[in-house]
């Protein structure tokens, strides 16, 4: 049983009518236990749907949805009272940069304190001491004298285990790291990717990674979605999708990481960029740029074909059998 | 065919901190005798975590900053030597592309005006001959001429480091230097801007310095490499045998650290504990001793140098016996 449903999803921005359609009709499962990697390029519309499902988009944005079903509860239905105590205890989420997401004017420790107050009713020696111990689950040196510290007296990388140890706080049931490593160095990178999945695996939580790095997601999830601007166009097994992509976008993708150049001077490339609010095209979103669009794509858009637990957003996709 | 055009000797570069009214001033040593060759359209990376000296060694070399000591030998003009107007002649042959185009970029001013400035402080040329070679220029780096009354931000990321480059190409340098040209950049994006590079790298003959922290994209550009940590070079030599075989536990701790996206290219992890020290208080000995799994005492009481170890530079007492033959 899944622990997170997601079916059809839209969240619109700018005056009815001429809206911009941020995400567009995105299922998701995420089931207990499980790391689900989302990638995509900037304005795919990745951090949008997290944000939603949070519910942090705050009356800027239009939320659609046949079904956002979190744990049993249907959070379009929920009262906000109700949604604040899901937020943070069983639901949490960490950011990209993590020099801007703390607050610089109180100290570390009050800031995890303030999670444990709130959601565990913790006070006083108790909150102190589980505070220092949540620190050093994130294995931050010397945890007890760096509850005074204030987040600018932090590396990058101790600054993001901070965050991480706020989101873990309360023990979630599902953990959303939106690019949690991007604006670290490779080396600090690996330490906190080692922690999240260590704390994944020791909590049994859901954890959804958004990054637009490729190989993140290659190493830790077990399930990848590929988003092109707001809509699904690939899902299925890591395995299956970077050894065998079906969508011609997430081949590109996959070709154009220096990586897969095999000692060739030039890179494959994908002409051209993401479209925008008023460059959308009529037929596949994909098609001005797919080097295998026929008439068919400038016309119809195609829909998330399932198969087994694969999904393709395509009507010519490649490794044909995976789509069939 | 193999002129050098940049030569790095014993370069450092040191910053005052000061403390307090009254407290001694302390010393930073960004870049701590860095020394390298460079040849025409060949291409040095420089890679090494934030704070290791990368970006101080960019400005530098672009002559932004003056080195502490130390020389740089450009195209044959030793820079400690040269008369200011052979110091202007040389910032004319080395330009910089910077990380960040949404900042590198003046937001007032048109992309014609933001190309032809070089042409204008540098050249005798006409406004109509300014004006082509600006269109020009545009063009060979893949933007429509069309474009060129637009102000930046009218353009997209990739595009405006397109803009970026032709402002760096439009005078013809020998040298080029990329401070992480490509890390504001989404992959197929970054793949197009690479590809522009080598391009452009093919038809100009040009040298480049490219500094990066994303080994992925200096494999595939590079043909030497520089491993940096806390202002020192630890690990210099053709890339090929670097990524083949690296002997400095730091380089095998970066490489083993970036991941992959092909299952059988992925190398064991190597852990490595903790971060880059501070430069204000360096470690005693070798700077990467408190990190590092093959630690002894020899390392923390003396700083080793680089030497020369199976066709490449290294920087380590026990570069043999952790790389056994």
């Amino acid at each position: 049983m899944a622990l997170l449903t997601i079916k059809n999803l839209s969240v619109e921005f700018g005056p009815q009518g001429r809206a911009f359609r941020a995400v567009d009709g995105l299922d998701l499962t995420v089931s207990q236990g499980e790391i689900v990697g989302i990638v995509g390029e900037s304005g795919s519309g990745k951090s949008v749907t997290m944000m939603a499902l949070m519910g942090l988009l705050d009356g800027q944005g239009r939320i659609t949805a046949d079904t956002l079903n979190f744990d049993g509860q249907d959070l379009l239905k929920i009262a906000p009272a109700q949604r604040r105590k899901l937020l943070g205890k069983d639901m949490a989420m960490i950011f990209q940069d993590p020099m801007t997401s703390l607050n610089p004017s109180f100290t570390v420790g009050y800031q995890i304190i303030e999670v444990l107050k709130q959601h565990m009713g913790l006070r006083g020696a108790a909150a102190t001491a589980r505070a220092v111990e949540l620190m050093e689950m994130v294995e931050i040196p010397a945890a007890k004298s760096r509850l005074d510290v204030y987040p600018h007296q932090l590396s990058g990388g101790m600054s993001q285990r901070v965050m991480i140890a706020i989101a873990i706080a309360c023990s979630p049931r599902l953990l959303i790291a939106d690019e949690p490593t991007t604006a670290l160095d490779v080396t600090i990178q690996a330490q906190i990717m080692d922690l999240l999945v260590n704390l994944q695996k020791a909590h049994n939580m859901a954890l959804v990674m958004i990054t637009h790095d490729l190989a993140v997601v290659a190493e830790v999830a077990h399930r990848v979605a590929v988003m092109y601007a707001g809509q699904v166009v690939e899902t299925g097994s890591v395995a299956r999708l970077f050894d065998h992509p079906a969508h011609p976008y997430t081949d590109a993708l996959l070709q154009a990481v220096p990586e897969r150049s095999h000692g060739a001077r030039r890179l494959s490339t994908l002409k051209g960029m993401v479209p925008g609010q008023y460059d959308r095209p009529k037929g596949c979103l994909l098609s001005p740029r797919c080097p295998r669009m026929q008439d068919r794509c400038t016309t119809e858009r195609p829909t998330l074909t399932q198969h087994n637990g694969d999904g393709v957003r395509c009507f010519f996709p490649l490794n044909a059998e995976v789509a069939a | 065919m193999s002129t050098v055009v940049l030569e790095a000797k014993n370069l450092t570069r040191y910053y005052g901190v000061t403390q307090g009214a009254f407290k001694p001033k302390l010393q930073v040593k960004a870049l701590n005798g860095i020394s390298f060759q460079l040849q025409a359209g060949k291409t040095l990376a420089v890679v090494g975590e934030s704070g290791c000296g990368k970006s101080t060694l960019a400005r530098a070399l672009t002559l932004i900053e003056a080195p502490t000591s130390g020389t740089l030998v450009m195209d044959g003009q030793p820079l400690d030597t040269a008369s200011s107007a052979q110091r202007k002649a040389m910032r004319s042959k080395v330009q910089m592309v910077f990380q960040n185009p949404y900042a590198s970029l003046n937001p007032r001013q048109k992309i014609v005006d933001q190309l032809a400035e070089p042409l204008l402080l540098n050249t005798k040329l006409t406004a109509a001959e300014r004006t082509a070679k600006v269109h020009d220029t545009m063009r060979r780096v893949g933007l429509r001429p069309e474009f060129a009354q637009r102000y930046p931000h009218m353009f997209s990321g990739g595009q405006r480091q397109r803009i970026a480059i032709a402002r760096a190409m439009i005078l013809q340098p020998k040298i080029l230097v990329a401070d992480e040209p490509t890390s504001a950049l989404d992959v197929s994006i970054q793949a197009q801007v690479l590809n522009l590079f080598m391009d452009l790298q093919e038809e100009f003959n040009t040298a480049y310095v490219f500094v990066s922290h994303n080994l992925a994209v200096v494999e595939h550009v590079a043909n030497d490499l520089m491993v940096m940590y806390l202002g020192r070079a630890v690990e210099v030599g053709a890339k090929g045998l670097i990524f083949e075989r690296p002997l400095h536990p730091y380089t095998q701790a970066l490489l083993s650290a970036t991941p992959s996206i092909d299952r059988s290219q992925r190398r064991v992890k190597i852990k490595i504990t903790g971060e880059l020290p501070s430069p204000l208080n360096p470690p005693s000995g070798c700077a990467f001793h408190k990190r590092c799994p093959h630690a002894t005492p020899r390392c923390a009481a003396e700083e080793p140098l680089l030497r020369p170890l199976l066709g490449r530079e290294v920087a380590c007492h026990h570069a043999e016996t952790i790389n056994p033959a």
